[in-house]
């Protein structure tokens, strides 16, 4: 390791808070990359699953199939 | 070859390659680039004339180098769309640009924070920065000209052609250092001639430009999916799927 101490790798030499705030942006904006499609994804197939659901209990009632296609 | 481009065509079939894609490829990304960042961080010396500052590096080139290399990707998909209305390139191109344009933010925002211990300033309207924020208008106004367009099939060639326009900034981007009296650095690293930069600094920049290219294709990928389970929801696969529990 280049840096002495934990306090000597924070400090940089006085360049930390550069140094730092650049990695701290960059990951959370490659985090937000990451996690946005998954988010997104989930919420399209739980509404999916609910149109299929509101499909079977409407096909129920009025006593027809719920797959029209496929 | 030709039944490859015709698989390439069929999205249950990407959808599933994606997939087994990314299981590997995204730990592998994340592992790459915890590695190559911590290497440049701590180990190795600082530089002789920015000292520590240059640190921002590893990421700063990374995100620049991926940043251009994405607009390539949007602008090749974007005329494979308009040439041969393939949708799954229309997808591609429609995924690449919030990838796109998160990496020049990142190349923009850590080039500031880097510009002000080692220029003095956060900002300045030189060549390369400034060809840098019309790349990054760029990629938004194809997000925002998507979104503009009630007919989606209109959107997506008039996306295609803003981003066939735009590669115009590309060249200029690469030679913006050159052309131009300019703060920011030239390149150090060549494919041709020697290179300015000392192999222990070398070797973990390449390894976070390495991983910054596969969480490209990983964030491109995991885009394309849920685009393609969006415009495929009313077919049968798709229907299984959600059955199946997504």
């Amino acid at each position: 390791m280049y840096f002495d101490s934990f306090q000597a790798a924070m400090a940089m030499g006085g360049h930390g808070v550069y140094v730092w705030s650049a990695y701290g942006i960059t990951a959370l904006v490659i985090a937000q990359l990451v996690l946005w499609p998954s988010a997104r994804k989930k919420r399209l197939v739980a509404e999916l699953r609910g149109e299929q659901r509101r499909r079977a209990g409407a096909s129920q009632e009025t006593g027809q199939s719920d797959r029209e296609s496929s | 070859m030709w039944s490859f481009f015709h698989k390439l065509g069929s999205p249950p079939w990407l959808y599933r390659i994606s997939g087994s894609i990314l299981r590997w490829l995204l730990p592998l990304a994340v592992l790459g680039l915890v590695v190559g960042v911590l290497w440049g961080l701590l180990y190795t010396a600082p530089d002789f004339r920015q000292g520590n500052s240059y640190r921002i590096m590893y990421i700063h080139v990374p995100a620049a180098v991926v940043a251009l290399a994405g607009y390539y990707v949007m602008a090749i998909a974007g005329a494979i769309n308009l040439i041969w209305r393939m949708k799954i390139a229309d997808v591609a191109m429609l995924a690449a640009a919030p990838v796109g344009a998160a990496l020049t933010f990142v190349a923009l925002v850590t080039g500031a924070i880097w510009g002000k211990p080692t220029w003095g300033t956060w900002w300045v309207w030189d060549a390369r920065i400034t060809s840098m924020l019309i790349l990054l208008f760029l990629y938004l106004g194809v997000i925002a000209l998507y979104e503009a367009y009630d007919n989606k099939t209109a959107a997506s060639r008039a996306c295609a052609v803003l981003a066939l326009v735009g590669t115009v900034n590309i060249p200029i981007i690469y030679k913006s250092v050159d052309w131009w009296y300019s703060l920011h650095q030239p390149a150090s690293i060549k494919f041709t001639g020697g290179s300015t930069i000392d192999p222990s600094m070398l070797y973990p920049l390449l390894l976070c430009i390495v991983s910054f290219y596969a969480l490209f294709t990983c964030a491109l990928l995991a885009n394309m999916r849920v685009a393609i389970l969006d415009r495929e929801r009313r077919t049968g696969w798709v229907q299984r799927l959600v059955e199946e529990g997504g």
